[in-house]
C-alpha cells in the first residue's frame, strides 16, 4: 500500500479545500471534465489499456519503493481516473484526498511510462486529466497552486515585479560586463535575431545564469533581445496545475512578446518543463500545431554555436561529469545526442548514466512536484533512491541538468542520499571554459 | 518596450493628419546624421529610435564606463545619468527616456527631467496627442502612477497594466489592494486586485484583472476580471456584466456606439461579446486581437477556425484564406472598408489584405500601413538582413540596412522613408507612384 507517511502528509491546498467541497459540485466537475473536456482521446486510452502492468518497471517511483504495486502507474490511474469514470463522479473527499497525492506528488507526468507501454497509451495525459478535475475543485498542494497563481498575476512563476525584472537584466548586465567587456543584455530591441526567454527562478534566485548567457551570445556574436515586460517567462507550472486557462493566457504572452519584437526565433534557457509548456501544451490549448515562432532549447543552441565554432572551448572541465537527461527535452524532443556532443566538448571525463538517454529516469522533481513544495520532500527522496543509485555509479563530481526542475531535484537528492557530488547548468561550465575575447575587445 | 514605440502608420485618427500636414512632405532625401562616427565617439550606443517625422534620431550612449547620456541628432542632453533606456518619441514629438541618477529613477523629455524621482520608474504611456505622460513607479516599496511627473497620492501593493485616455483626461492602472502573505493561495482567492482611476481603486476586488480599456474621454474603464478557478467575465467601472465565462481576453472600446467587445470563451469555444452577450454567429477554436475601425461599425479579430488554421475574421466573416503559423493583428484601412495583417505559413511571412495573400514572402514583415484613401497597401519587409517597402505584393523601395515603418503623406500621394544606407540615417520623402523614384 502507498506509503503511510506519503498519506498522511497535511498540505492545506488539498485538505481544507476539499471540505468545502460538496458531493454535486464533485460530480458535476468530474463530469464536465470527463465529458467536455476530455472525450475522445480519454476513452480511446481509458478503453485500449489491457492492464497488463508493463509500465510499472518503468516508473522511477515503483523501482524506488521496491516495486510497491500502488506506485505502478497502471494503479495510478486506477486509483485516480477509472474509478472516477467508472462512479461517473460520485467520488467523495477521502477519494480526492488520495487522488491529489498520487496526481501531484507519485506521477511526474515524465511519460517513461508511456515509452514502455505496448500501445503507447499517453498515461501523463490521465494523470494531467485528473489534475485538471483536481483543480477545476481548488484541490491542488498549496505551493503549486501560489506558484500557479503567480503566474496569473505576474505572468512569471517567482512573483516577480515588473521592475525588478528590468533592474536584475540591467544589474546582470553589469556583472557580465565584470567578466567580458561590451557584454550586453538589449531589451526591447525590435527586430533582433533571438529573444532569449527564461524561467521565473533565474531572476529570483539564480540571476547569474542570465549574466552567464549574455557572456555566450557576446562571445557568439550573437543579435539578441529581451523583453522588458511580462512575456520574458517561458515556464508554466499552471500547465501542471491544470489551470490551463492561465497556462494559455502565460503561453499567448509569451508568443505575442516574441511577435512584437519581431524575432526570427526563441532561445530558452536551460529548462525542461518551461520546454513542454512552451512548444507542446501551451500552443496547442490555444490552437497552434506547433510554436508560431521556431523555440530552440538552449541545450540546441549551445550545440550550434559549439558545432559551427561560433565558440570554441579554450580549456576543458577535467573532473568527472555525469549528465540528468530532462524528460521534456530528451524523451520530449530527441536532444539527448545534441546533448552529449556539448557535453564532451566542454568536458574531458564524462561518465554517462545507465540507462541513459531517454530511457533515463526522471528526476522526480519535475512536472509540478519539485512546486509541491516542502511537505512533500521526503516523499519525493523516497521515489527516486533509483535515481541516487544511478549517480552514485558514475561516479561524478558534478552532475550536469539542462534544466531547472532536474537542477533543484538533483540537488535534493545528493543532499539526502549523501552523494557528496554537485550539480551544474551547462551555462555555468561554458563560461568557465570558453574562449574569451580579450577586455574589450569585440566578440 | 516596443510594443509602446508610436507607430504612425497604425492609426489615422484627426490628431495624427493634423501633425503629419505640418510636416515636410517636399520630395527629396535629407542626410540627418551619419551614424558610423558614433562608434568611435561613445564607448556604446544603444538601440535607435526614430520620430514619427523622420526628423531625428537618438540613443542612449556611453559617453564614459557607467556615465549615458542621451544623444540625439548630433546633439547629447546635457545630463549624466547612472542609466538611460527606453527612449520613445512621443505622439507630439517630444523625446522621452526612462534615467538612473543618484539611484533615483524619473522621466526625461527633451533633455528635462521631472522634478520628482522614485525607486523605479518603467512603462511610459501616452494620450493621442503626447501632452500626458504616464508611467508606473515603485517608491518606498509601494507601488502607484506617476502622471506628467506628480504622483497619484494612493500607493498599492503592487501594479500593472497602465492605459491613458485619448484625451488625457484620466488614467486607470491594475493595482493590487490588498496585501498577500506568501502561499496564502485561501487569500488569494478571496481577490486582491482591483482597477484604480486616477488613483482610486474600484470597490470590488478580484482574483486578477487583466487588459485595461479606456474610453476615449476616460469617463469608463473596462478590464477582465477573474472571479473564480475558471470564471471568468468582464468588468466596466466595477460593474460585471450579466455572463460568465470560462475565459475570456483583453476588451476594447467601440467609442462610437458606447460599448465594450471582448472574445469570451463559451461552450469551448470562442466568439466576440458586445456588453455581456455574443454577437457573432461563428464560433472559433481561438479569437483575440481584435480591433475596430475607426468609425466603430466593423470589428476584424485573428482566428483560428480549426487546429493550427489561423484567419482573420471580419464583422463574423473568415477570410477564406488561412494560415498555419501566426496571424499577426490585423489593421484596418482609415474608411473600414479595408483589412490586412502579417501572416506567416510554413515559416514565410507575409502580408494579407482582405484574404489574399502577397505572392512575394519574406524573412520578416511589419504591420501594412494603408494609404489614407485604403487602396493601396505598404509594409516593411525584411530578407536576408535587409529592409525594404513592399507595395502591393512587391518590393518597392532599394534595399536598406535599417529602415523604419513607412509614413503616408496626408494626401496619399507621398511616402516618408526613415531608413540607414552606409551608416547614415535619412528621411527621404518620395512621390507613391507605381515605381519608386527616389
Amino acid at each position: 500500500m502507498a506509503d503511510l507517511q506519503d498519506i498522511q502528509v497535511i498540505d492545506p491546498g488539498v485538505d481544507e479545500s476539499i471540505k468545502k467541497l460538496t458531493p454535486e459540485r464533485i460530480e458535476r466537475t468530474i463530469n464536465r471534465v470527463l465529458t467536455e473536456e476530455s472525450a475522445a482521446r480519454l476513452q480511446i486510452y481509458l478503453d485500449t489499456c489491457v492492464h497488463c502492468g508493463l509500465c510499472a518497471e518503468a516508473c522511477q517511483s515503483y523501482i524506488s519503493r521496491d516495486g510497491d504495486p500502488d506506485y505502478a502507474p497502471v494503479a495510478k490511474v486506477k486509483d485516480t481516473l477509472w474509478e472516477m469514470v467508472k462512479r461517473k463522479g460520485k467520488v467523495d473527499g477521502e477519494f480526492l484526498h488520495n487522488a491529489a497525492r498520487i496526481a501531484f506528488i507519485d506521477c511526474g507526468a515524465c511519460r517513461r511510462c508511456s515509452a514502455y507501454c505496448p500501445f503507447g497509451i499517453d498515461i501523463s495525459y490521465l494523470i494531467m486529466t485528473v489534475r485538471r478535475i483536481l483543480n477545476l475543485l481548488g484541490v491542488v498542494p498549496q505551493y503549486l497552486q501560489d506558484t500557479t497563481n503567480s503566474h496569473a498575476v505576474t505572468m512569471n512563476q517567482m512573483w516577480v515585479q515588473q521592475d525588478d525584472w528590468i533592474d536584475t537584466l540591467m544589474w546582470q548586465e553589469e556583472d557580465a560586463q565584470a567578466e567580458l567587456a561590451g557584454t550586453r543584455i538589449p531589451l526591447d530591441k525590435e527586430g533582433a535575431e533571438i529573444m532569449y526567454s527564461i524561467i521565473g527562478p533565474e531572476p529570483k534566485i539564480l540571476a547569474q545564469l542570465i549574466a552567464n548567457m549574455a557572456i555566450i551570445f557576446k562571445v557568439a556574436g550573437a543579435d539578441w533581445t529581451m523583453p522588458s515586460t511580462d512575456g520574458w517567462d517561458n515556464s508554466n507550472m499552471a500547465m501542471y496545475s491544470g489551470d490551463f486557462e492561465t497556462m494559455g493566457r502565460v503561453e499567448r504572452l509569451h508568443w505575442e512578446r516574441a511577435m512584437q519584437l519581431k524575432v526570427k526565433r526563441v532561445v530558452m534557457g536551460e529548462c525542461g518543463h518551461a520546454y513542454r509548456g512552451a512548444v507542446y501544451d501551451g500552443p496547442r490549448w490555444l490552437g497552434w500545431t506547433k510554436p508560431p515562432i521556431p523555440m530552440v532549447h538552449a541545450v540546441e543552441y549551445y550545440y550550434e554555436l559549439l558545432k559551427s565554432g561560433r565558440i570554441k572551448i579554450a580549456r576543458k572541465i577535467e573532473e568527472p561529469v555525469t549528465v540528468q537527461d530532462p524528460c521534456n527535452i530528451v524523451r520530449g524532443r530527441g536532444l539527448h545526442h545534441k546533448l552529449r556532443y556539448v557535453i564532451n566538448e566542454i568536458c574531458e571525463d564524462f561518465h554517462d548514466m545507465e540507462p541513459r538517454y531517454e530511457h533515463n529516469y526522471c528526476c522526480q522533481a519535475g512536472g509540478g512536484l519539485i512546486n509541491c513544495g516542502p511537505p512533500w520532500k521526503l516523499s519525493r527522496m523516497k521515489s527516486n533512491r533509483i535515481k541516487a543509485d544511478q549517480i552514485r555509479e558514475t561516479g561524478a563530481h558534478t552532475v550536469i541538468t539542462p534544466c531547472h526542475n532536474c537542477h533543484s531535484g538533483i540537488e535534493d537528492i545528493i543532499g539526502h542520499y549523501k552523494l557528496g557530488c554537485h550539480v551544474s547548468f551547462i551555462s555555468e561550465l561554458l563560461v568557465k571554459t570558453i574562449e574569451m575575447p580579450n577586455a574589450g575587445e569585440e566578440a | 518596450m516596443a510594443r509602446l514605440l508610436q507607430r504612425v502608420g497604425d492609426d489615422e485618427g484627426s490628431d495624427w493628419m493634423v501633425d503629419r500636414e505640418e510636416w515636410n512632405w517636399d520630395t527629396g532625401k535629407k542626410l540627418v546624421c551619419d551614424l558610423r562616427a558614433l562608434q568611435d565617439r561613445f564607448d556604446e550606443v544603444h538601440e535607435w529610435a526614430v520620430s514619427a517625422d523622420g526628423e531625428r534620431i537618438a540613443a542612449p550612449v556611453l559617453t564614459a564606463p557607467d556615465v549615458f547620456r542621451v544623444w540625439v541628432n548630433d546633439s547629447l542632453w546635457e545630463g549624466e545619468y547612472e542609466k538611460a533606456w527606453h527612449l520613445v518619441f512621443g505622439p507630439d514629438g517630444r523625446l522621452t527616456a526612462l534615467v538612473r541618477v543618484e539611484d533615483e529613477w524619473t522621466v526625461g523629455i527633451d533633455g528635462e527631467l521631472w522634478d520628482e524621482r522614485w525607486e523605479f520608474a518603467w512603462n511610459p504611456t501616452f494620450n493621442r496627442n503626447g501632452s500626458v505622460i504616464a508611467v508606473q513607479i515603485k517608491d518606498n516599496m509601494e507601488y502607484t502612477v506617476a502622471v506628467n511627473g506628480r504622483p497619484w497620492e494612493q500607493r498599492f501593493h503592487s501594479s500593472r497594466g497602465l492605459v491613458v485616455s485619448d484625451d488625457g483626461s484620466h488614467v486607470a492602472a491594475l493595482v493590487q489592494v490588498e496585501p498577500l502573505a506568501e502561499a496564502d493561495t485561501v487569500g488569494f482567492m478571496e481577490g486582491t486586485w482591483s482597477v484604480a482611476v486616477d488613483g482610486m481603486p474600484w470597490e470590488r476586488k478580484f482574483i486578477n484583472v487583466y487588459g485595461p480599456a479606456i474610453t476615449a474621454d476616460g469617463t469608463h474603464v473596462a478590464a477582465e476580471v477573474r472571479l473564480d478557478i475558471c470564471d471568468y467575465t468582464l468588468a466596466e467601472d466595477g460593474v460585471l456584466w450579466d455572463n460568465t465565462f470560462g475565459c475570456v481576453w483583453e476588451p476594447t472600446y467601440r467609442n462610437g456606439r458606447r460599448a465594450i467587445i471582448a472574445p469570451v470563451r463559451t461552450g469551448g469555444s470562442w466568439t466576440i461579446a458586445e456588453n455581456g452577450s455574443p454577437i457573432w454567429d461563428s464560433r472559433f477554436m481561438q479569437l483575440w486581437n481584435q480591433r475596430v475601425s475607426a468609425d466603430s461599425e466593423h470589428i476584424a479579430a485573428v482566428a483560428a477556425p480549426g487546429f493550427g488554421l489561423w484567419t482573420v475574421v471580419v464583422d463574423d466573416r473568415p477570410w477564406r484564406s488561412s494560415f498555419n503559423d501566426l496571424v499577426l493583428p490585423p489593421v484596418f484601412s482609415a474608411d473600414g472598408r479595408r483589412v490586412a495583417a502579417g501572416i506567416r505559413h510554413d515559416g514565410e511571412w507575409g502580408i494579407a489584405v482582405d484574404g489574399e495573400t502577397w505572392a512575394e514572402s519574406y524573412d520578416m514583415v511589419w504591420d501594412p500601413v494603408f494609404t489614407p484613401s485604403g487602396d493601396r497597401v505598404a509594409a516593411k519587409v525584411e530578407r536576408d538582413g535587409r529592409f525594404a517597402i513592399a507595395v502591393d505584393g512587391k518590393v518597392w523601395s532599394p534595399w536598406y540596412e535599417a529602415l523604419w515603418e513607412p509614413v503616408f503623406s496626408p494626401d496619399g500621394t507621398r511616402l516618408l522613408i526613415r531608413a540607414v544606407e552606409n551608416g547614415t540615417y535619412f528621411r527621404q520623402v518620395v512621390p507613391f507612384d507605381s515605381t519608386f523614384q527616389g
